[in-house]
């Protein structure tokens, strides 16, 4: 039985040492995953100590009442009902301890932040990837969050299409994202930097490249960026001829499902990442890849051989069949968009 | 204790209903032995022989999709299944572990059994029996035809809307699912009756609730919980049938409908589900430990009574599996208090079983090995789930590997090392022979071993960031190392599975001429008769007037509690009395056995034709299926009670002497078989005479 102990220790203890861990939730970087910590840890330590208590009693039973001989006449105990009593009592005691702070920091998780400053993000689950909807500044953007270090962020969940679920692991413990229901989570990060996460509840084909970053600034950083973002897209310079056919492209094509704000488009079929600002973000697809112009050019010359998609289903992007030469023009406009 | 002191139920006699002479076309068949005994068995035993062998083979193939999923996961970016098919697979491991393995294994033990521990010769309803098995196996073939019809249900075992509603799952995947499932729910459904009336109402005469063997309990509370359970996984199939087959918008948000409302449907059958999976192999073990410490079970009613705790407040936890889905903190918090009280009587469970061995003379045989594995692999899926509990820290474990690892420590650790520690002990009884300790011995520490590396390492994986469901995952996650230990560990699971398989083939080339009836000095009645069981059971049904009868046959206490054999002489002035008393009760009634019949296997052809018939929806298709599920219906109840004398039973050993009169299934008063044809007798009753129905 101390297998596992032994077996998980010593990776624990080299896993630590030498590699990341981004989405480790031991290891939270805001307040509100700390909170979660916080209830976690003396648990733990109780769970571990009965852990050894229960061990060292069956591995005691196990040396000290080994059978001797087939004549061992051992006495025949019926049961003790003081004793019985007391492993019924003492257990239901520690753990009326532990849930009166289990009720009290649910309570708590639940609170909403409020206040003019706090920043409200919708977040929208689409098969498979994330929408971020700022509603009050009027920004879409897809995948990255966005966020001010060192202050909650309020977030309002939903899904577009089938059950998704928000971890990003080192900032807040995970919540549904369900079509027609609105939940709420709050998030903070500590410092600024970059804490990955992933959708947690499958959501078919694609659910393992569901990723998603978020991205903690200090506020005036943040603020420049959202001042960045709110600009209407970039109209490419006459002299990029590679960029004006590529926005050409991109207004007979790919405006069925994206939106370019002060593109013109049609009719939106099916909603796919706003792409105003695509350049200014570092990864695309669900967070799956990186964004630079080689991934780019992959993934335009056949969507869901990169990234599992049932784009016949109206799930995910389908192959355009487009031309090198239409890609690369593509990916010149796409550039612009910073 | 009026209640559980009280006489089993008596009913009345259907003599004159079934009276009536067979119609030349409807005899029954009575062949013992060929495929087509089996075919047409109402044996208790043989069903839980077929129970036990389905089970295994699905346990084969749901360990294999275990290690194809292992195999993706080893490495970062795994090429050996596609997406689909590895959602096919993990959606498959589960369904497959828990519907086609863990529960029709514990079919076969109660079926198996319940009957012999209790001192009756069949359950109360054999055809009925006969046709739960054959359902289950229906419902299987319909779950598995599918990946060979377009591709295997991929929506998890869980099956959560609207991943699973026509919209985003248009293949016949998730038909195949809600069809194989809610057959084999009928097949549970149909099973739980039977046997609950079998515990109520065929005991041996003087064998009181509370003198019930613990494991009769366990899976008795088991068989209430299945009972209700059911229903509502069959509801909500329904519902979802509706959804995708003919537009209905149960749980279709754009419709005003409610996928969470799935979610309660799922989790309010899911969760009790645990406990159906859990509580008769916590009763193997409790059955396993004090013949193996030479010991009474520590305080078996309190262990009665906690059982029966766990059945209740099984019904009050299941939103421990919706923590995440934002239901609001009034109740989370109620949730998360009804599930850390849930581990009280499960951790009264292990102090119990640990004062069961204390101050005993502990022997370990592999049985035992696999009981005590259980407790020591059980606190741990007992803690972690504890640690589910702390619902707002929940946010961080749920659909995590930390889960997963949770559940196999509960399923794998508890039902399944129970499971086994279960095959090893009553192999004797069941096939004739004992099954090699040696191999056993390895058996077990590999199975240990290797479950300990396969599951140990995902409660870190899942709290380092790994959700579950995923075919892939990125080599920055630094999730590796982990992973492929896991694997390692599956691999060694399945090099112990082989292993049982070869104890079982090579132990069965070494097997005695004859097995001793009572090889491990059990306690229980099982141990009183002949190993393999005879096909009546009990030459005489025995009066039992303790809890573990058998043993006091043989043992008694001295004035100080030791343990104190009873001397050869007086023992068989005991077992004289015994005798006399056992046959006084069952004086004039003989043996009956039930008459084979066709009929249970020809109704349960009906239902894959109907789900065929649904699942594409050629409903005339389904139409026929309906006939025949009918037609078998009509037939069986046109059946004749009973059948023309039997040839000359091959009982002839020395225990059929006397007036032992061997009436076989020829009497009509008993061989009615699902009419309850109970006349009473005395104080023997429903128990002695049940048998025949």
């Amino acid at each position: 039985m101390f297998v596992p102990a032994v077996a998980t220790l010593g990776l624990l203890g080299s896993a630590c040492g030498t590699q990341e861990l981004p989405q480790n939730a031991l290891d939270p970087q805001g307040p509100v995953a700390r909170q979660l910590d916080n209830l976690w840890d003396p648990v733990f330590l109780v769970a571990v100590v009965v852990f050894f208590l229960v061990q060292g009693l069956v591995l005691y039973c196990l040396f000290k009442f080994r059978a001797k001989s087939d004549e061992d006449a051992p006495v025949q105990v019926h049961g003790n009902a003081k004793l019985e009593l007391g492993w019924t009592v003492a257990p239901a005691m520690i753990l009326a301890f532990i849930g009166f702070f289990t009720v009290a920091t649910v309570f708590d998780i639940n609170r909403r932040a409020e206040g003019e400053e706090v920043v409200q993000v919708n977040v929208i689950g689409h098969q498979w990837w994330w929408e971020y909807d700022y509603t009050d500044e009027g920004i879409k953007t897809a995948n990255e969050l966005h966020i001010p270090a060192g202050e909650p962020v309020q977030i309002a969940l939903n899904a577009e299409d089938v059950m998704h679920n928000f971890w990003p692991p080192k900032l807040a413990g995970k919540v549904y994202a369900i079509p027609g229901r609105t939940n709420y989570m709050q998030i903070e990060a500590d410092v600024p930097g970059e804490y990955a996460g992933q959708c947690a509840e499958y959501c078919g084909l694609s659910h393992a490249n569901m990723r998603l970053k978020v991205i903690a600034h200090e506020r005036a950083d943040y603020d420049r960026w959202v001042a960045d973002q709110k600009r209407p897209a970039a109209t490419p310079a006459a002299s990029d001829a590679n960029a004006v056919a590529g926005a050409g492209l991109f207004g007979g094509q790919c405006t069925r499902c994206h939106v370019i704000e002060g593109v013109q488009g049609g009719e939106i079929e099916q909603p796919a990442p706003n792409l105003t600002h695509l350049a200014s973000r570092t990864c695309f697809a669900g967070c799956m890849f990186e964004m630079n112009d080689s991934n780019l050019r992959r993934w335009l010359r056949n969507p869901p051989a990169e990234k599992p998609m049932n784009p016949d289903n109206n799930q995910g992007m389908p192959n355009l069949g487009l031309t090198e030469e239409q890609i690369t023009q593509l990916i010149a406009y796409l550039n612009t968009l910073k | 204790m009026a209640l559980t002191e009280s006489r089993p139920l008596e009913l009345t006699t259907g003599v004159d209903a079934t009276e009536d002479q067979p119609l030349g076309a409807f005899t029954r068949p009575r062949g013992v032995t060929g495929w087509r005994s089996w075919l047409t068995t109402v044996d208790h035993k043989k069903i839980g022989i077929m129970y036990g062998a389905t089970a295994m083979t699905f346990f084969a193939i749901g360990g294999l999709e275990a290690l194809l999923i292992r195999t993706q996961l080893m490495q970062p970016n795994g090429q050996v299944l596609s997406e689909e098919a590895y959602n096919q697979a993990f959606t498959m491991h589960g369904t497959t572990m828990v519907f086609l393995v863990i529960m029709p294994m514990l079919a076969a033990f109660a079926n198996y059994l319940i009957p012999i521990m209790i001192g009756a010769r069949d359950v109360a309803f054999p055809r009925l029996n006969a046709l739960s098995y054959w359902i289950f196996l229906m419902g299987a073939i319909v779950l598995y035809a599918s990946f060979f019809l377009g591709g295997a249900p991929d929506g998890g075992w869980f099956g959560y809307v609207p991943n699973t509603s026509i919209t985003f799952s248009p293949g016949r995947n998730i038909d195949f699912w809600i069809f194989g499932l809610q057959i084999t729910g009928i097949a549970s459904t149909v099973g739980a009756i039977n046997l609950i009336v079998t515990c109520l109402n065929l005991r041996a005469p003087g064998m009181t609730l509370m003198r019930m063997p613990i494991f009769v309990w366990m899976s008795m509370i088991a068989q209430f919980l299945l009972l209700f359970a059911m229903p509502i996984i069959t509801v909500a199939l329904f519902l979802l049938m509706f959804d995708r087959q003919f537009g209905a918008n149960f749980f279709n948000p754009q419709a005003g409908g409610d996928p969470v409302l799935w979610q309660h449907l799922f989790w309010l059958f899911g969760h009790p589900e645990v406990y159906i999976l859990i509580l008769p192999a916590m009763g193997i073990v409790s059955e396993i430990l004090p013949v193996f410490s030479r010991k009474p079970l520590f305080g078996y009613p309190v262990m009665v009574f906690s059982g029966i705790a766990i059945g209740f407040m099984g019904w009050g936890v299941w939103a421990h599996h919706m923590f995440a889905v934002g239901l609001g903190p009034v109740a989370v918090s109620a949730f998360s208090i009804s599930t850390m009280f849930i581990a009280v009587p499960t951790g009264v469970k292990i102090f119990n079983w640990i004062g069961t061995m204390w101050g005993g003379s502990l022997r370990l045989n592999t049985p035992a090995l696999f009981a005590i594995g259980f407790i020591a692999m059980f606190t741990i899926g007992g803690l972690s789930g504890v640690t589910h509990s702390l619902s707002p820290h929940d946010r961080q474990q749920t659909d995590t590997y930390y889960v997963v690892a949770h559940f196999h420590y509960v399923l794998f650790g508890g039902s399944m090392f129970g499971l086994m520690g279960g095959f090893y002990y009553w192999w004797p009884k069941v096939f004739g022979y004992l099954l090699s300790d040696k191999l056993g011995k390895w058996n077990f520490w590999l199975w240990f071993v290797g479950f300990n590396l396969a599951f140990g390492p995902m409660h870190l994986l899942g709290l380092q960031g790994m959700p579950r469901r995923i075919y892939t995952y990125d080599e920055s996650l630094g999730l590796t190392a982990l992973n492929t230990l896991s694997t390692v560990g599956a691999f060694i699971i399945a090099i112990a599975t082989a292993l049982f398989l070869v104890n079982v083939v090579v132990s069965r080339r070494h097997r005695p001429a004859t097995m001793a009836a009572d090889p491990w000095d059990g306690r229980s009645l099982e141990w009183s008769i002949p190993s393999p069981t005879p096909h009546y059971n009990f030459l005489e049904v025995p009066v039992v007037h303790s809890v573990d009868d058998f043993w006091h046959r043989k043992y008694t206490e001295d004035e100080h509690g030791r343990l104190v054999k009873i001397p050869p002489m007086q023992a068989e002035a005991i077992a004289e009395a015994r005798a006399d008393e056992d046959h006084a009760a069952d004086h004039g009634h003989g043996i009956h056995l039930p008459s084979q019949s066709f009929y249970p296997f020809v109704t349960s052809l009906g239902l894959p034709v109907i789900a065929f018939g649904m699942i594409y929806q050629a409903y005339v298709v389904a139409v026929i299926g309906a006939f025949i599920l009918i037609g078998g219906l009509y037939a069986w109840t046109l059946e004749p009670s009973f059948e023309p004398p039997p040839p000359p039973d091959p009982l002839d050993d020395e225990h059929a002497q006397g007036d032992m009169a061997l009436v076989g299934a020829s009497n009509p008063a008993i061989a009615a078989t699902e009419t309850p044809a109970l006349p009473a007798a005395g104080r023997s009753s429903a128990a002695t005479d049940g048998q025949g129905a």
